[in-house]
C-alpha cells in the first residue's frame, strides 16, 4: 500500500457517489427500533422504483439525535450544491413514502431541522464523519481523507515530531481526569524497552455516557488511525483495544475494520512500505466498572480479575507484562488524527487556554433532546442544556446537571453560566469526566440519586482496598437510613467524615472519587438531606444533653 | 499439600475430562483455545466464548479450561466470579435485562424493575422457578438517548414503562 493506492481508492469511491444518498442511522439506538428492517425497506423500495443509479441507501454511524430515533438522512448532491433533509421516528413501513418523495411525493414522515440549535451550535472533529460515512466500509473513510494522516506521520515526521505536535495542541485525555496527552505520550517514548503497547481504553462504564460507543460504532477507522500514530510516536508495534462486553455492535464493527486495515496493509507489517509495524487486538471486557481504571485495566487485558495496583510505577514505565504502555481513552485517539492533518495551532484555537479542542458529551436525562453533541470547551453548560437540549419537557425546571457519572457531582440550576472545561467543573466540586451529562429536573431526588451512585460505586468496587470496600457499604448504609427517615444529625455528621476518609485514603480512582456525588449533593441540596433528619433523642452530641434540636438545625 | 489431596484432585479434573469427551462444545472451545495458541492472558475470551457456547460456567467447564491453559483452577474460578458478565448458574429460557444507568434511573427504570420483580415474583438476578424468565439488571447499556432501555432475549427495547415491560414478559408465559 502506497499513497497512490489511497488516493485510487479514494477516486474510486468518489465516482460511485449518486446524486442522492439515505443515510440509515445504524447505531446500537436506532437500531433497537428496527433500524436494519428500515434500511432494508428502503433498498426494496429504490430497487422497485427503479432508481439504483441514482440513490444509494448507506449504513452510517450515529447522527447523534438519539432521541428522535430511528433516522433517516436524506442528502441531495446536484450540481455541486448540497441540500440536506432529516427524518425522525422513522418506522419500517415508512421507507416506500420517503423514497417515493425523492420523486415528488406526497411524504407524512415527521421531518427534523438539520440546522436545529442541537446541530447549528456543534463543532465536530471527533464525531466529523459520524452519521455519514459507513463504519464497515473502509472506503468510505478513506474518501474523506482517511489514513492520510498516517501516513504524513510515517513518511514525513519523526516520532519526536509528533509527540512534539501533540504537546503543542494542547490535548489533554479525554477519559475524565485530563491529564496532557503529549505529557503522556513523552513519557513511553523516553522509557527504555524493546517491546511497548499502546492501548485503547474502550471500558466506557459510567452509566449515562455512551460517546465512546457512539465513535467506535461509527467511525471505527478514526481510532484506530490515531492508535497507529500513536504507536509510531512512542515506539510500540502492538495495541490493544479494550471494549465493553455490553457493546456488541461496537465489537464486531471494531472487528470488521481491523479485517479491513489489515488486507490493505494499513495494520501489519511494513506499513505504506515503512520499516512501521503495528498490530491491534480486540480485548472484550465482561462487565466490571473499575476495569477503567487504567491498572486494573491492564489486569483484565492480562486475563486477571481486574483490580488495581498502587501508582507508581505509572503504566508508562511499567504496564502490561511489565512494558512501557501507553493507554489512552476511545476520543483522545480520536483527536489525533485531525491534530496531524491541520496542525495543532488549528486544534489550539478551539476551547479555553487550558482546555483545547472539543468534547463530546452524552446529553441525557430529563431533557427534551436527547443524544450526542461535539461543542468546544469552555461552552457555557446553560447553552448546552437550555438552547441545544430544549431545557426540561413537561414544563418542569432544571434543577441540576450531574456530570462524570459517579465519580462526578451535581452541577445546580443556579451555576448554569459556568464554562464547560476541566478547571471550572473541578472547582465546583464536579469533573468533567468521559462526557455523560444527565440533566435533573425539579422531581428528582437529589438524595435518591446520591444513594443510586454510592449503590452503584458498592457494588463495583473490587474489594482490594478497605477504605473502598467497607466505607462504601458504611456509606451506603448511613444514605438509605437518612432516605428511610430515621436518620438523625450525627448520622449526617457520620456520613460527611467517611466520605473525608474514603476519599483520601482509597487505593484508586473509584474509591477516591466515590463519595464526589453526596458531597457534591450535600454541597448543593443539603436542605434536601436534613428535611429527612429525625431529631436525636441523645441530643446533637450524643451525650444525653437536655438541649433538645429541630430536625432542621443540623448545624 | 497432602497426597491424599493431590489424588482427589486428580480425580476430579479426571471426571471433567471424562464430561468433556462426551460434549461436541468442549471440542469447540477447545478449538478457540487453540486460536488463541492456548495463552493465558486469553482467559476472559474463553470464558466468553465456553459462556456463549453454555449459557453458563459449570464447575467441569472451568476445570477443563484450567487444565487446557495450564492455569491454577483458583485463577479460572477467580476471574469467573469477578465479573459481572459471567455466571454460574443455568439461566432462564428467556432474559430480561433492564438497564440501571442514570438516564434509565432518572426516567422510570426503577419502577419498571419493580413492576417485573413483583409480576415475575423474583428478584433481579434471579431466575422463575420454573425456568422460564430471569431477570436481570446492567450498569449501563449505553443507549441512554431512548432510556428507559429493557434487553428481552438479546433485542434492546427502547423508552419502556412498567406496562410495555409486563405486556412482554407475559408473551413468555
Amino acid at each position: 500500500m502506497q499513497l497512490e493506492d489511497l488516493n485510487a481508492i479514494a477516486a474510486k469511491r468518489k465516482a460511485a457517489t449518486r446524486k442522492v444518498c439515505l443515510r440509515t442511522c445504524m447505531s446500537a439506538g436506532c437500531m433497537s427500533s428496527q433500524a436494519d428492517l428500515i434500511k432494508k425497506n428502503l433498498e426494496t423500495e429504490v430497487k422497485a422504483q427503479g432508481m439504483e443509479a441514482e440513490v444509494e441507501v448507506r449504513r452510517v454511524g450515529c447522527m447523534g439525535f438519539c432521541g428522535q430515533g430511528p433516522l433517516v438522512g436524506v442528502d441531495h448532491h446536484q450540481d455541486g450544491h448540497h441540500h440536506e433533509e432529516l427524518f425522525e421516528f422513522v418506522k419500517p413501513e415508512d421507507a416506500p413514502a420517503i423514497v417515493r418523495h425523492l420523486k415528488g411525493g406526497e411524504c407524512q414522515v415527521q421531518r427534523g431541522d438539520p440546522h436545529h440549535p442541537f446541530f447549528a451550535k456543534q463543532v465536530k472533529i471527533v464525531r466529523a464523519n459520524g452519521g455519514l460515512v459507513d463504519p464497515e466500509n473502509i472506503e468510505d473513510y478513506i474518501v474523506l481523507g482517511g489514513y492520510q494522516a498516517l501516513h504524513q506521520v510515517l513518511t514525513e515526521m519523526k516520532p519526536a515530531e509528533v509527540v512534539e505536535e501533540i504537546t503543542k495542541s494542547g490535548l489533554r485525555g479525554r477519559g475524565g481526569a485530563g491529564y496532557p496527552t503529549g505529557l503522556k505520550w513523552g513519557t513511553v517514548a523516553k522509557s527504555a524497552g524493546a517491546k511497548k503497547y499502546v492501548v485503547c481504553n474502550g471500558d466506557e462504564g459510567d452509566p449515562g455516557a455512551f460517546m465512546d460507543r457512539s465513535v467506535l460504532e461509527s467511525d471505527p477507522h478514526l481510532v484506530l488511525e490515531g492508535m497507529a500514530i500513536a504507536a509510531y510516536a512512542v515506539g510500540a508495534d502492538q495495541g490493544f483495544l479494550y471494549v465493553r462486553a455490553e457493546y456488541p455492535l461496537a465489537i464486531s464493527r471494531l472487528q470488521i475494520a481491523i479485517k479491513q486495515a489489515k488486507q490493505l496493509g494499513l495494520l501489519g507489517a511494513g506499513i505504506f512500505e515503512t520499516p512501521f509495524n503495528f498490530n491491534v487486538d480486540i480485548r472484550i471486557g465482561a462487565g466490571a466498572f473499575v476495569c477503567g481504571e487504567e491498572t486494573a485495566l491492564m489486569a483484565s487485558v492480562e486475563g486477571k480479575r481486574g483490580t488495581p495496583r498502587p501508582r507508581p510505577p505509572f503504566p508508562a514505565e511499567s504496564g502490561l507484562w511489565g512494558c512501557p504502555t501507553l493507554i489512552n481513552n476511545v476520543e483522545t485517539f480520536a483527536n489525533v488524527t485531525a491534530i496531524i492533518t491541520k496542525g495543532a495551532d488549528w486544534y489550539a484555537s478551539f476551547g479555553t487556554e487550558k482546555s483545547k479542542g472539543t468534547k463530546v458529551f452524552a446529553l441525557t436525562g430529563k431533557i427534551t433532546n436527547n443524544g450526542l453533541i461535539e461543542v468546544p470547551m469552555g461552552i457555557p453548560l446553560r447553552q448546552i442544556v437550555e438552547e441545544m437540549g430544549g431545557g426540561a419537557p413537561g414544563g418542569h425546571q432544571v434543577k441540576a446537571v450531574q456530570t462524570g457519572g459517579p465519580s462526578g457531582g451535581c452541577i445546580p440550576a443556579q451555576h448554569l453560566d459556568t464554562p464547560v472545561d476541566f478547571e471550572s467543573l473541578g472547582k465546583l466540586g464536579s469533573i468533567m469526566g468521559s462526557g455523560g451529562m444527565v440533566v435533573m429536573d425539579d422531581t428528582t431526588n437529589m438524595v435518591e440519586i446520591a444513594k443510586f451512585y454510592m449503590e452503584f460505586c458498592m457494588d463495583e468496587s473490587c474489594g482490594k482496598c478497605i477504605p473502598c470496600r467497607a466505607g462504601t457499604v458504611q456509606m451506603h448504609h448511613l444514605l438509605e437510613k437518612i432516605t428511610k427517615r430515621q436518620a438523625t444529625a450525627r448520622d449526617l455528621a457520620k456520613l460527611e467524615e467517611l466520605c473525608d476518609m474514603v476519599k483520601n485514603t482509597s487505593l484508586c480512582g473509584l474509591g477516591q472519587t466515590a463519595p464526589n456525588p453526596v458531597l457534591s449533593t450535600l454541597r448543593f441540596f443539603r436542605e434536601e438531606y436534613e428535611r429527612l433528619l429525625q431529631p436525636d433523642p441523645f441530643g446533637p452530641r450524643g451525650n444525653g444533653s437536655p438541649q433538645t434540636q429541630s430536625a432542621g438545625a443540623a448545624h | 499439600m497432602t497426597a491424599a489431596t493431590k489424588t482427589k484432585q486428580a480425580s476430579r479434573l479426571a471426571a471433567a475430562l471424562e464430561h468433556a469427551s462426551g460434549d461436541k462444545r468442549f471440542k469447540i472451545l477447545e478449538v478457540h483455545m487453540k486460536k488463541h495458541q492456548f495463552r493465558q492472558d486469553a482467559l476472559i475470551e474463553v470464558l466468553h466464548k465456553a459462556q456463549e457456547l453454555f449459557g453458563y460456567l459449570e464447575d467441569d467447564l472451568l476445570l477443563f479450561i484450567s487444565a487446557k491453559l495450564k492455569l491454577p483452577p483458583s485463577r479460572v474460578y477467580g476471574v469467573a466470579t469477578f465479573y459481572h458478565f459471567f455466571t454460574l448458574k443455568p439461566q432462564g429460557e428467556h432474559t430480561c435485562v433492564v438497564c440501571m444507568g442514570t438516564a434509565c434511573y432518572v426516567k422510570g427504570a426503577d419502577k419498571v424493575i419493580e413492576a417485573l420483580q413483583e409480576n415475575l415474583k423474583i428478584k433481579s438476578g434471579e431466575t422463575t422457578a420454573d425456568g422460564k424468565v430471569s431477570l436481570l439488571t446492567a450498569r449501563c447499556i449505553g443507549a441512554c438517548g431512548i432510556a428507559p432501555a429493557v434487553t428481552y432475549d438479546g433485542q434492546v427495547a427502547p423508552k419502556q414503562t412498567a406496562a410495555t415491560a409486563l405486556e412482554k414478559i407475559n408473551q413468555w408465559k
